[in-house]
């Protein structure tokens, strides 16, 4: 085996951050070599450095054994390196051909004459396996396609290394399947490929060998044959973690939520949710599966009273609620856990104290005739602050400055103050790291066993799996199936979630 | 008074000043579509375009030859063009304010300079300053074609810079890597970045590139159609370029129709002054911008601009 890149001691500091922290890291040729990290560990940052994109501060890059300098993409791709970035950077309204020559010399330079280049794409594609129209657009394609497109782009500029941020992450489990099958055929054929993530079994089922990173250090490299998910679990965490979470068989309890013929708009004003129909009772999580971007999140906003139903109703503990406004909706006992807490879920330039106290503020004890009372107040955010174990120097921190961790357990406590009857947790774990997930879906278990109903949308299918009671799939605005999570088939799941199977509502049950 | 109005219609001096009045819209206007794709909002036509009218006539008297008036008025639309993308691109700065500051500057600056050369002492001598005027320049044989010949064929050689522009724009914007490169910079500049493409360079390229056309469209106004100067001649056509902009929605042809509609409007309200009608003229001066916002409000709708519009392009890093 010969050695391809080699990066020795690499630095890079953000202000206030040092995100790679003297990093050594070796890749053969033909390798597949997995990145792992929890989310902040530094693995993004340290590939944005050998493309080109970001300057580390020190630190020496080798190429097939030669120290070379790289200060643009350019100059990594002229090298033979390709990346795949987490966010695509691909250009939506041109085309797929357009894409892959963008910033090459064109066969008949000036014009913009593709048809060679179309052929090439093609080709190419047949070879890796990796079919695509070359003269599709881009926003016409599904992500899993778009996905190949990028791939392509850096096969066409002969990359030798092929570097792919968090590449499953929004793929189907089906379309994680393929992708796999693609990198093992390009690394059969001697190309050598960084695979970014964050989850351990992907680790073991398609990478030769492992780096890990933990808070911008390495903290080891090893092969995936001499090791196994819980040691890896360990060393990107920094200590043992439990995922597998307990939870009681509990008999579900009275109905809390029922959702009959809901239909809504999304924000382009096309049909997002179309006719869906569900409950959930008392002690019961049920999970919402399905590839993101299929009509949950606008679902979950229509419950909530912030997307308007065009048809269909909700009712919450036999009442009512279609359309009405949210403060009425959190009035019957909802809560509220929105996908992005960053936007809809805090408000950032806010202290903490101010963020927990968002939902009750105007209630007393918080405030007296319409005056804050600052010492309930101050008490109210100290309790809460140590109920949910958020790490902060104090109460009058602005949220911005928590991590991404405690910054989704300021929302946990503000939303789960005043025991609610629903709760409806949209990807409440996305972009936490293993530690903070693990607390989350804690709490979410926790508040089903003491009686809440909860409506728990999420794109990570394995989530799913652990937290539901029932599993119901979302594809193009329809719910196309719902099943009992005991014995749920992962394989049916999936071919559910791709929009190839339906099966009728296997808990319909009239109650 | 109707059949005055169809007396307009039916004759060709009406679709002459069509087409002069199209012209200074349309060189600005689909000369400025490329920074426009990439991402730029070059909402400083106006200053492009008064510098041009100055530079016109400085160079034109100050040389007493007019093509040295023509290459001035291009040289200084290029000026504001690097000034505006020094702030814009370089800077970052906010697009909008800054076309306002340099509109507002140039209104000032243009009059300086104007006064510079053409003053001496206390005493302001432009009427007796003689100018050299662009010539008109009939195109042989296709000059000669009744009715389309006087209308298209014969005009200041600045008009046929105009004719062959539209479809100049619109090969480098479509058929090209040069146009490639343009949209895929305004679509998504982070992308283009990534496969080595310089999205300053493209953007500073298109702005000047806008600069140098709407430098000539304003010597057009200056050294073309008038042989003198007056201060703010531009009277807000940059402005209304930049709606053709948006009435095109972004693609060449349209923002093409939308300058001739402008300009249809322009001409149309010049011939009905002529007629003497009793309309107060403030009326009629009017028009054209009434049938901006008349247009805006009807026909746009969901608007196409570019992705990146109007947003600065800075890497991530820290
Ligand atoms: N452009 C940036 N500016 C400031 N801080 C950054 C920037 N990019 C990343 N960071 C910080 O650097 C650390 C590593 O981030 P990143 O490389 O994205 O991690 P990963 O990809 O492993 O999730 C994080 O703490 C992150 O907040
Ligand atoms: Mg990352």
């Amino acid at each position: 085996m010969t050695e391809l890149l080699r990066l020795e001691k690499i630095r890079k500091t953000f202000p206030g951050v040092l995100a790679n922290d003297d990093v050594d890291l070796s890749i053969e040729q033909g390798e597949i070599h997995a990145l792992l990290g929890e989310n902040g560990a530094g693995k993004t940052t340290l590939m944005n450095c050998v493309y080109g994109l970001y300057r580390p501060d020190s630190g020496k890059i080798f190429w097939k054994g030669k120290e070379v300098s790289v200060h643009q993409a350019r100059d990594a791709i002229a090298l033979g390196i390709g990346m795949v970035h987490q966010h695509f950077m691909l250009v939506p309204p041109l085309t797929v051909a357009e894409n892959v020559v963008l910033g090459l010399p064109l066969p008949r330079e000036p014009l913009l004459d593709l048809s060679a280049v179309e052929k090439e794409v093609q080709q190419t594609g047949e070879r890796y396996g990796l079919l695509v129209n070359p003269k599709a657009q881009i926003w016409q394609l599904p992500v899993g396609v778009q996905q190949r497109v990028e791939i392509l782009k850096a096969l066409y500029r002969k990359a030798e290394l092929l570097i792919l941020d968090e590449p499953t992450a929004v793929l189907t489990p089906g379309e994680v399947e393929e992708l796999f099958k693609v990198l093992r055929s390009l690394a059969n054929q001697g190309i050598s490929i960084i695979f970014i993530t964050h989850k351990l079994e992907e680790v073991m089922a398609l990478c030769d060998r492992v780096t890990v990173l933990r808070n911008g250090r390495k903290v080891a490299t090893v092969n995936t044959s001499d090791t196994n998910t819980r040691e890896l679990a360990k060393m990107m965490v920094g200590r043992e973690v439990f995922l597998d979470i307990k939870k009681p068989d509990l008999m579900p309890g009275e109905v809390v939520l029922r959702v009959k013929n809901l239909s809504a708009l999304d924000n382009r004003e096309l049909p997002a949710v179309k006719s869906v129909s569900f409950y959930i009772r008392r002690n019961e999580i049920l999970g919402i599966a399905g590839v993101d971007g299929n009509g949950q999140t606008e679902l979950a906003e229509v419950l909530f009273g912030m997307r308007k139903a065009t048809n269909g109703t909700v009712e919450v503990l036999g009442y009512d609620v279609t359309n009405c406004s949210p403060l009425e909706i959190i009035n019957r006992g909802v809560a509220y856990i929105p996908p992005d807490r960053q936007h809809t879920g805090l408000l950032l330039d806010f202290t903490i104290t101010e963020n927990l106290i968002g939902k009750s503020y105007y209630k007393l004890p918080l405030s007296k005739n319409g005056i804050f009372q600052s010492r309930p107040i101050a008490e109210f955010a100290a309790s809460s602050i140590k109920k949910f174990d958020i790490r902060t120097p104090g109460p009058d921190l602005k949220v911005k400055l928590l991590s991404g961790g405690n910054q989704q357990k300021v929302v946990l406590a503000r939303e789960m103050s005043g025991n609610p009857a629903l709760v409806i947790a949209a990807q409440p774990t996305r972009g936490l790291d293993v530690g903070a997930t693990e607390y989350v879906r804690n709490q979410m278990v926790e508040a089903r066993n003491t009686g809440a109903a909860i409506l728990l949308i999420s794109t990570e299918l394995e989530e799913i799996l652990t937290l539901s009671d029932r599993i119901a799939v979302m594809y193009e605005g329809e719910i196309v199936g719902i099943v009992p999570a005991k014995g749920a088939d992962i394989h049916e799941i999936s071919e559910m979630m791709a929009g190839v199977l339906r099966v009728g509502d296997l808990t319909a049950m009239d109650i | 008074m109707l059949s005055d109005l169809a007396s307009i219609f039916l004759n060709l001096d009406f679709y002459v000043a069509v087409v002069r009045m199209t012209t200074p819209l349309l060189l600005a206007a689909v000369g400025s579509v490329l920074a426009e794709r990439s991402g730029v909002v070059t909402f400083s036509m106006e200053a492009m375009m008064l510098m041009g009218a100055v530079g016109g006539i400085i160079g034109s008297g100050v040389f007493g030859n007019v093509w040295m008036g023509v290459l001035l008025a291009i040289v200084f639309g290029m000026l504001v063009g690097f000034a505006y993308s020094l702030m814009a691109v370089s800077v970052g700065a906010h697009q909008i304010v800054t076309s306002v500051g340099l509109n507002l500057g140039a209104v000032g600056l243009s009059a300086v300079l104007y006064a510079l050369v053409f003053t001496r002492g206390s005493e302001v001598i432009q009427t007796v300053i003689k100018v050299p005027k662009l010539p008109l320049v009939k195109i042989p044989l296709l000059g000669d074609i009744p009715i389309l010949g006087p209308v298209l064929f014969n005009h200041l050689p600045v008009v046929y810079v105009g004719y062959v522009l539209v479809p100049v724009v619109w090969f480098i914007l479509y058929r090209t890597s040069w146009g490639l490169k343009i949209r895929a910079v305004g679509e998504h500049p982070h992308a283009a970045d990534t496969v080595g493409i310089s999205v300053s360079k493209v953007r500073y390229a298109t702005i000047i590139f806008a600069g140098a056309f709407s430098g000539l469209a304003g010597s057009f106004l200056s050294i073309g159609l008038l042989g003198s100067y007056m201060e703010n001649m531009t009277a807000g056509r940059g402005f209304i370029a930049y709606t053709a902009i948006v009435f095109g929605k972004w693609q060449p042809v349209g923002v093409f129709l939308g300058t001739l509609l402008f300009g249809a409007a322009d001409a149309l309200q010049l011939r009905i002054q002529a007629l003497n009608l009793g309309i107060p003229y403030q009326f009629l001066v009017m028009l054209p911008y009434v049938v901006t916002m008349i247009a805006l409000i009807s026909v746009v709708g969901r608007a196409s601009w570019p992705a990146s519009y109007g947003s600065p392009f800075k890497r991530e890093e820290g």
